[in-house]
């Protein structure tokens, strides 16, 4: 049986919109729904992925587990443990087991600290280590585990001194410092250079493999996804539309939403500059304040019927084990019943 | 073929403290009526200060300091700049910019900044510059109410929409596309492709592809150049790039290897080891010798010209040469 390392359960993060003064007055209000009741569960030692387009509350998710902002509703279970809400004491433990990889690795280090100082300032904050020369040992370690070599080498340079990619692997050896049990990975290639992309991604998973890490890989990107996930959860305007190991989603997507993500995704063949590449999707994507009553997808959707908007939004269903999805015509669309529009 | 732009060994460098930055080294292309040209590399390979160049426009401390840029004949880099900006820039050739979106002021409305770059240019009264606004605004499928409305009211990819129509005002022979879909979500970026797609049949335009992304170049572009440290490693059709052969530059094949596909599940992805040269000091010989996998002996110490190897199939590579 596969132990859960992190369980997410109805989680929730709305954002207070600023008012006039005459809204103030009326007492009205609204909300941005960022993230609008998102469950799932990642087990220890697997990496699992977040995929969407910009405003879908990936990134948001990812901050709630990190506990860089507070839910508004919704439980976090980490190890067993309730870590929804932490005092000081606590809050510093949980993040010496939950570490962070950002997206910009230009932004993520402090320009004045050498290489050294980045690694180590865990480790004094924490409170790690005996001595000096032991914090110094472990960080020679570190960038040896992301490749970063010789370490002697990189110890002494500033951040300015590297690479893109070689900064996103000073990053990652910085959040192995505490010897973390989650790694949330948000969008950490982005940024790089697909040559060198490639690379980071392989580091990470030989580190996964290695120290048993779980990553939580955040990103807008399906072609790594699949390359790099074992499972993934597509998100869409603040919840899951379909959730289930990587190739399965990929290879057999049941909600719409994941269809139309799958067909807009470039591939490099030849025999398609003379075609319209098609994408089964309509409109663009709303506005969080605004969320569409019903299946929050049906305004966009090809296939959107009555029961779509006019009953309550479909909650996630089991297809095949572990395959979830939240559509409530999946299995007309996947017989051809149900047809575009 | 119809060659509407002969790039002949173009030279840009950047002045820096550190020393001259040879961006762009003796770099030759043409760019065809009514194709797309893609241009791919890593950072810092000199694709954007090849775009800068096309416009006469070199960032500073840039500067040409060699070769010709042929448009219809007409040598462009010896016009004055007030030539260049009545006879070229943005009257032939128009740039949409990275982050274009980005580029729009916010406090005017999308119409009068629209109206703004129409009345730089023409002489027109008010009537035939709404006309024409209106006639580019629903080619690029934007609805009439966007003129009325200001930049942080519009999508991304609105936005990017607004930036190409006003890139066709002047009805441009050539426009250069500089990572246009970079900063959009992937549906978004699906619609811009399709509009460009759609745009060089219905006006015959010619576009000069700008990413990073091979994918995407496998989507819009007739032929493909790839570009490594200022010059030019491989050109060739779409065909020759991706079909079932491969490309023939140990680079592209590197770049194509490491571009990971939806549809086909690896187990490892390839990579390429180390980092492209420094340009005020580029390696001796093929400048991408010290990452090459299968260089040679050769390789390091003759520099390698760019040679046709089939009709259409340019390589500098001392391998294929051999081969």
């Amino acid at each position: 049986m596969p132990e859960t390392i992190l369980e997410v359960r109805e989680l929730k993060k709305w954002f207070a919109v600023k008012r006039s003064l005459s809204q103030v007055m009326q007492g009205e209000r609204t909300w941005v729904k960022a993230l609008d009741g998102v469950t799932f569960s990642v087990e220890k030692g697997e990496i699992f992925g977040l995929v969407g387009e910009s405003g879908c509350g990936k990134t948001t998710t990812g901050k709630l587990i990190m506990k860089l902002l507070e839910p508004t509703e919704g439980k976090i279970v980490f190890q067993g443990k309730d870590a929804t809400h932490l005092k000081a004491g606590e809050l510093a433990r949980y993040r010496g087991q939950v570490q962070m990889i950002f997206q910009d690795p230009y932004a993520s280090m402090n320009p004045r600290f050498r290489i050294r100082d980045v690694l180590m300032e865990p480790l004094v904050i924490h409170k790690v280590g005996e001595s000096g020369a032991e914090r110094m040992a472990w960080a020679e370690h570190a960038l040896e585990a992301v490749r970063l070599i010789p370490p002697e080498e990189f110890l002494e340079r500033f951040p300015h001194m590297l690479s893109g990619g070689q900064r996103q692997r000073a990053a990652t050896a910085r959040t192995l410092m505490l010897s973390p049990r989650l790694i949330v990975a948000d969008e950490p290639v982005s940024m790089i250079d697909l040559s060198t992309r490639a690379e980071i991604l392989h580091t990470m998973k030989g580190l996964q493999k290695e120290l048993g890490l779980t990553y939580l890989y955040i990103t807008h990107d399906l072609s790594t996804a699949r390359y790099f996930t074992n499972r993934l959860a597509v998100m869409y305007l603040g919840k899951i539309a379909e959730m289930g190991v990587a190739d399965d989603v990929v290879d057999g997507p049941l909600h719409p939403y994941t269809k139309a993500l799958i067909a807009a995704v470039c591939e490099p063949v030849s025999g398609k500059v003379g075609v319209m590449k098609e994408v089964p999707i309509k409109g663009e994507i709303p506005a969080a304040t605004n969320i569409p009553p019903g299946c929050r997808f049906h305004p966009r959707c090809l296939y959107a019927q009555a029961p779509c908007w006019e009953e309550e939004e479909p909650a996630l269903e089991e297809v095949t084990p572990g395959h979830l999805v939240a559509c409530r015509l999946w299995k007309e669309i996947a017989s051809g019943a149900a047809r575009p529009t | 073929m119809d060659r509407l732009l002969e790039i002949k060994d173009l030279e840009l460098h950047y002045f820096t403290s550190k020393g001259v930055v040879r961006a762009v080294d003796k770099l030759s292309f043409q760019l065809n009526r009514g194709e797309t040209l893609g241009v791919v590399g890593e950072s810092g390979c000199g694709k954007t200060t090849v775009a800068t160049a096309l416009l006469n426009m070199p960032t500073p401390p840039g500067r040409i300091v060699g070769g010709e840029i042929l448009l219809d004949g007409m040598n462009i880099l010896a016009l004055s700049e007030m030539e260049t900006r009545r006879k070229v820039r943005w009257e032939k050739i128009s740039i949409v910019f990275q982050g274009a979106m980005n580029c729009l002021t916010p406090v005017y409305t999308i119409g009068r900044q629209m109206m703004e770059t129409l009345q730089q240019h023409r002489e027109m009264t008010k009537g035939e510059a709404q006309a024409r606004i209106q006639k580019y605004t629903s080619l690029v499928g934007l609805p009439d109410h966007v003129l009325k409305r200001y930049p942080h009211e519009l999508s991304g990819g609105m936005k990017q929409r607004v930036v190409i129509a006003t890139a066709l005002f002047l009805e441009p022979a050539v426009v250069i596309c500089d990572e246009p879909t970079t900063a959009l979500d992937v549906v978004v970026q699906a619609q811009i492709i399709n509009l460009l797609k759609e745009l060089k049949q219905r006006l015959r335009l010619s576009f000069l592809f700008i990413t990073h992304d091979l994918a995407i170049e496998a989507e819009v572009a007739d032929r493909i150049m790839v570009m490594y440290a200022g010059r030019a490693a491989e050109i060739g059709t779409n065909e020759q790039i991706y079909g079932v052969q491969g490309p023939t530059h140990p680079y592209t094949q590197k770049l194509l290897g490491a571009t990971p596909r939806l549809h086909e599940r690896v187990e490892e992805l390839a990579f390429i080891p180390g980092t492209p040269p420094d340009l005020v000091d580029p390696p001796g010989g093929c400048r991408f010798h010290p990452r090459c996998s299968v260089a040679m002996a050769r390789c390091s110490q003759d520099e390698v010209p760019l040679r046709e190897i089939e009709p259409e199939h340019l390589v500098a590579c001392w391998r294929a040469f051999h081969a």
